[in-house]
């Protein structure tokens, strides 16, 4: 197998200090920020930033149904989001039917949450294709796409990561490669937990999600 | 672990019979949507140490073995496996969101309820085919 174990070399080492680095410098300056933006009289819709996971569903994209969506849509539900693409064989269709167990299990509950797939290719994932794929999974599973940019703003204020790979044996010569985590996010936006497929099993996630309904 | 030993397991050169490899739990899932890399999935146990080395099925134009290598900052990225290692007795289990078999250029869409071909090679020279049932977009696991 060509797994080789990790090791962290010190340029590695390197690179996580100067990323952490980064991090701190950006939360400093969203607290500076969001202070003189107070400070100057323009702070009247309340902004609160935990700086602990500044994560936030925070989106201008597409649905699958051709509607401009941001998060201000699903403000009455909670969210559970992931990102992904159609053609992707492995850990996306497995995820998103560990969603649409999840969903099935909350019952009724599950009105209360917007279960949302964020496509991280755009390019080949338009809305009719997030139409046919999503409807596969679960009725109330909505799929979101948008330009190159709107991805990459949304992927951003989530916090998380794709990059495209260049594959010659790969369709159309290229594959995406993601993280595959699932965010669950409070109706205001807000990040309240992060969870992954194989973590534990849908009873158990759904348990968890209906105590904090 | 339940061991169903899916379909014919047919070994071409008996003179290598001695290298068993037994296969369960196979499944693939079927298509979304049409020219999409397929996923299939499968136990195998050698009872001596022999290596996956290819794949082949009539409808797909290739076959790779994929790891799904998960980096410390949490970014999993799938690997291509050149060869599969099977220590001996000891089950190789190829699941979702780790180990799979990743099938490209398909022929055709992969159908839930059918039945799909794989010829196996392993380094000991062994030949194996089996066919897998095509279960669910939505299936996470072997059929009961």
């Amino acid at each position: 197998m060509s797994i080789e174990p990790s090791e962290t070399p010190p340029k590695v080492l390197l690179l996580r200090s100067i990323l952490w680095g980064s991090v701190f410098v950006a939360i400093a300056g969203v607290a500076i920020f969001s202070a003189l933006e107070m400070y100057l009289g323009n702070g009247s819709k309340t902004v609160r930033y935990s700086g602990e996971a500044d994560i936030r569903s925070e989106f201008s994209l597409t649905d699958h149904t051709g509607q401009e969506m941001t998060q201000a849509d699903y403000a009455d539900r909670w969210q559970l989001v992931f990102f992904g693409f159609t053609h992707c064989p492995d850990i996306c269709p497995t995820t998103l039917a560990y969603m649409s167990g999840v969903l099935d299990l909350l019952g009724d509950d599950a009105d209360q949450v917007a279960p949302i797939f964020i496509t991280v290719d755009p390019e080949r994932d338009t809305v009719p294709v997030m139409a046919e794929y999503v409807s596969v999974f679960h009725p109330s599973l909505i799929g979101l796409t948008g330009t190159e940019a709107q991805v990459a703003e949304a992927a951003r204020n989530f916090r998380t990561w794709y990059e495209r790979t260049e594959n010659d044996s790969a369709p159309d010569g290229y594959f995406m490669a993601h993280g595959g985590y699932i965010y669950l996010m409070q109706p205001s936006g807000e990040f309240e937990a992060v969870y992954q497929e194989g973590g534990q099993p849908p009873e158990v996630l759904a348990q968890e999600i209906r105590k904090k309904l | 672990m339940k061991i169903t030993t899916l379909a014919t397991a047919l070994t071409f050169w008996p003179f290598f019979a001695s290298a068993d490899v037994t296969i369960s739990d196979g499944w693939a899932r079927a298509s979304i949507l049409a020219s999409r890399p397929a996923a299939a999935y499968l136990t195998l146990t050698s009872d001596q140490v022999d290596q996956l080395v290819a794949i082949t099925t009539p409808i797909a134009g290739n076959v790779t073995i994929h790891a799904v290598e998960t980096s410390d900052d949490g970014v999993s990225r799938m690997v291509e496996v050149d060869a599969l290692d099977l220590p001996a007795g000891e089950p190789v289990t190829l699941a979702p969101g780790g180990m799979h078999l990743m099938l490209m250029g398909l022929s055709e869409k992969l159908e839930e309820g059918t039945e799909l071909p794989l010829t196996m090679t392993f380094a000991s020279g062994v030949r194996m085919e089996v066919s897998v049932p095509v279960l669910g977009p939505g299936a996470v696991g072997p059929q009961e």
